[in-house]
């Protein structure tokens, strides 16, 4: 199954949509739900980052039988030293960010934990493409 | 500890509610949202003195089944019902947050035994 979002640019108040609506077709599929949450959280992530970071996107989601694979694609400008940007604690993010709730410097460390794999492609100016993949029986 | 024990430790407003006698083992207190998502235990109760859509959505990302809004924040229409809607639980107390969290450790809700 594929599935395509676009993520709106500087909307905090709808982002997460996409997740949202991610998560209940797996839960309506019947996936196991500690499977759903590494997915849904990881995506989540991924989605406010293209928000707040990335100038807005999209995504595109595959769903099989043993696996979803989410990539959250935005034209923002890119990560600039992406070993400093993994690290917790570590953000760019204005006050008026943290205000809306962000800005912690945990969300992709969060990815790196949720997800079974995960895959960053950013080049300066270009913009950024995550990929996560979590499989469902293991 | 019961969600309901909680309203009361609290003197909580109960907005909305499916289930008052959820079992809470644990909580975490926090207004950034992706400090919530690194927090692994199971059955949490999220406290935070955030008023956003975006609270409901970690919540509900994070299969958390009670929110509780400190610090006399009132969560709009919209929050509440999104949060019906997902069978998110919530609260809002007039304390702050760390007499919130206090209370709640000293009653018991501790962490531990998950
Ligand atoms: N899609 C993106 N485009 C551009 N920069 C990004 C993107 N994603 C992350 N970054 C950069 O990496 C930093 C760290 O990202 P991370 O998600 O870990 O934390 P954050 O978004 O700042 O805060 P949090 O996720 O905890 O709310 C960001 O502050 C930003 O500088
Ligand atoms: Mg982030």
């Amino acid at each position: 199954m594929n599935l395509h979002y676009e993520i709106p640019s500087d909307d905090l108040a709808h982002a997460g949509e996409a997740s949202s609506s991610v998560k209940k077709m797996l839960v309506q599929l019947g996936i196991d739900p500690v499977r759903i949450k590494k997915a849904a959280v990881s995506m989540y992530e991924a989605e406010i980052n293209a928000v707040i970071h990335g100038g807005g996107g999209s995504a595109e989601v595959t769903i099989d039988s043993d696996k979803i694979v989410i990539r959250i694609i935005d034209n923002g400008p890119g990560i600039a030293d992406l070993e400093l940007a993994m690290q917790e604690g570590y953000t760019t993010a204005s006050d008026d960010i943290r205000e809306m709730g962000f800005g912690a410097g945990m969300g992709l460390p969060n990815m790196k934990r949720y997800a079974d794999e995960l895959d960053i492609q950013t080049r300066p100016d270009k913009g950024t493409i995550v990929t996560i993949v979590v499989y469902f029986h293991q | 500890m019961k969600l309901h024990e909680i309203a009361k430790i609290l003197d909580a407003e109960i907005l909305a509610c499916s289930d008052s006698d959820i079992e809470i083992m644990s909580a975490c207190g926090s207004d950034l949202m992706s400090d919530v998502m690194a927090f692994v235990k199971e059955n949490v109760l999220l406290l935070t003195g955030l008023v956003s859509p975006q609270v409901i959505r970690t919540a509900e990302m994070m299969d958390i089944r009670a929110v509780v809004f400190v610090r006399g924040k009132v969560p709009g229409q919209n929050i509440i019902d999104m949060a019906s809607e997902k069978g998110i639980a919530v609260m809002a107390t007039c304390e702050p947050m760390f007499i919130a969290c206090g209370k709640l450790y000293s009653a018991g809700l501790t962490g531990k035994g998950v």
